[in-house]
């Protein structure tokens, strides 16, 4: 509970300071309209406003701060409009509108849960692999290390580009990016997940007599849960972001990338920002659904903490 | 046909090589866990290098490891001033201003628990948002040079770092805490002394996660509008105009200068936490 109030506190204040930094943001362009409505204005043209600090004019023309947040294309927007726009553009528009941010959030969601689904797969098989055998434990898992500290992100475009000069187009590629960002951050985890059993517990079986791949499934893949599913939340949210960045280079059509490049194309920051709070909405849905099933499955296999 | 065989010959010899180097006596030396890695990485670029001759695979859709070299040698002024504009200024500059700006949050969340109630839950939460997004807002709002790319790696990199170190800073027990006080130790002392050696692990954990997010933002900042120049503009640009070579070579750019920058952290971090467990092994 106490906890709960110190949260609610620091959300109201980043809100406050969001509001009241929204005023030197956007004064320009109210006065530029207060102007322009036939109002007095200090100092009274555009240009000789362009000179002085924001917060030089917001002093001298407090009569414009209600307008500061009423703005149609703010460079700051403020909290209530990007709401009432996430608002009108997910429930009162219909969802197979290319208005509608359900729509473009769906788009980018299928190419992120294809990518992710694939990405596990593979990292889960590539992991037991390295566990299993010395030589891809020696040869290929330093490179998986190595290629976490490399902005592999930077292959999207080329990906985008090349799968489409061969004709593939849509969802693929989008998912390959997603694919390959969840996929290293996986097999790290759950090498180390894998590795988990200590000598005691891996004797033990060995006194049962029991074979490698009883060893596997009931004492190395149990054991590698918790980190698996750590390795899970981190790759979900790669997998969203390869999407988002994955929309980017294809001139944006539709998707929540395609809508952030679009709206920073035609100055629509209030789109912007929805989209961002989009795109913060559904990566919170994916990593708490995930966090749900660890719970779960924790606690149904008798580990959560 | 020749170049494919070849490839299967250079596929074989690699995992005879390396199969007889993990069953060999010298299996765990430092030797083969240095040359092990290495052989498999020429034995993935002679494949390449041959599959990419023997089926005669166009440029524009993947160019060879040798046309690669070729152009990375080329075309190095270039590629340096990308390299400056993007690592040097963008990434670096937004690095150190966020690192050192969560850090000092850190300290302040750590002084008063409210602060700590109510703050890590939600950096805790924006550390998994694609904050990459705000991209497109802070280009609109620091201009296209590389000020708005510091700007969106700051963003990127303080929630990660600022989780961390609060984190490290609560990683003295309360048995050493207690001795700072029997030693009537003040808030500073016992800070500098005790709480921020033993964040130390967890500080750098927090600075190399932020390595490769700083190059990540400062790339993918240049996506949505740069000065001509810069690695995220050429990437673009070039894939624009099918010099996929062009491409690859900034992609070993940039995988070189993550690791670099990554190792040369974690070296100062061998060298700050040499008495972890995990420095000694």
């Amino acid at each position: 509970m106490k906890q709960f109030t110190a949260v609610m506190w620091v959300i109201a204040a980043i809100v406050a300071i969001w509001y009241i930094a929204c005023i030197p943001m956007n004064i320009d362009s109210a006065l530029n309209a207060a102007e322009r409505a036939g109002e007095e204005v200090d100092p009274p043209t555009a240009k000789e406003r362009l000179l002085e600090y924001d917060i030089i004019l917001v002093w001298d023309n407090s009569f414009a701060i209600p307008e500061t947040w009423e703005q149609d294309r703010p460079r700051l927007p403020a909290p209530h409009d990007v709401v009432l726009e996430l608002w009108d553009s997910t429930v009162n528009k219909k969802i197979t509108s290319k208005r509608s941010l359900v729509y473009h959030g769906w788009v980018t969601l299928s190419a992120t849960i294809l990518g992710f689904a694939i990405g596990t797969g593979l990292g889960i098989l590539l992991a037991v692999g390295i566990v299993h055998s010395k030589v891809m434990d020696l040869s290929v898992m330093p490179w998986a290390i190595v290629s976490q500290t490399i902005p592999i992100i930077a292959l999207a475009p080329m990906i985008i580009v090349v799968l489409y000069s061969i004709g593939v187009q849509g969802l693929i590629p989008k998912a390959i990016i997603s694919a390959y960002l969840s996929f290293f951050p996986v097999v790290v985890g759950m090498v180390k997940g894998l590795r988990s059993p200590d000598a005691m517990q891996l004797d033990l079986l060995r006194t049962y007599n029991a074979s490698r791949s009883q060893g596997f499934w009931k004492l190395r893949l149990p054991a590698s849960m918790p980190y698996l599913f750590t390795s899970l939340k981190i790759g979900i949210a790669a997998s969203l972001v390869g999407a988002i960045v994955g929309e980017l280079p294809t001139g944006a059509v539709a998707g929540l990338g395609a809508r952030l490049l679009a709206g920073s194309y035609y100055g629509q920051t209030v789109q912007i920002w929805s989209a961002l709070f989009g795109a913060a909405i559904l990566a919170a849905c994916l990593v708490g659904l995930l966090g749900l099933i660890e719970r779960t499955v924790l606690k149904r296999m008798g580990m959560a903490q | 046909m020749i170049p494919i065989l070849g490839a299967i010959a250079v596929w074989l010899l690699g995992w005879w090589l390396n199969n007889r180097l993990a069953s060999g006596p010298y299996a765990d030396t430092r030797m083969v866990r240095f040359l092990a890695p290495l052989i498999f990485g020429l034995t993935v670029i002679g494949i390449w290098e041959l599959v990419v001759h023997g089926l005669e695979v166009p440029l524009v859709i993947l160019p060879a490891p040798s046309v690669i070299w070729d152009r990375f040698w080329d075309s190095l002024p270039i590629l340096w001033a990308d390299f400056v504009q993007t690592i040097i200024k963008g990434a670096l500059s937004g690095y150190i201003i966020g690192c050192g700006s969560a850090f000092l949050m850190a300290i302040a969340v750590d002084r008063w628990d409210f602060l700590r109630l109510g703050l890590l839950p939600v950096g805790n939460f924006v550390a998994a948002l694609p904050i990459v997004g705000t991209a497109p807002i802070l280009v609109m709002w620091f201009g296209f040079d590389w000020h708005s790319k510091a700007a969106v790696v700051v963003v990127m990199v303080f929630f990660p770092m600022l989780v961390n170190t609060v984190a490290g800073l609560r990683e003295a027990t309360a048995m050493q805490r207690d001795l700072m006080e029997t030693y009537a130790a003040s808030y500073w002392q016992s800070f500098l002394k005790l709480r921020l050696p033993a964040a130390m692990p967890f500080i750098f954990n927090g600075l190399k996660i932020s390595t490769t997010l700083a190059l990540i933002g400062a790339i993918v900042a240049e996506f949505f509008g740069s000065p001509t120049l810069g690695m995220g503009f050429r990437i673009s640009t070039s894939v624009g105009q099918l010099s996929l070579d062009m491409v690859w070579a900034e992609i070993v750019v940039a995988a070189l200068a993550g690791t670099a920058f990554y190792g040369l952290v974690a070296m100062i971090e061998k060298a700050v936490t040499f008495w972890h467990p995990s420095q000694r092994g």
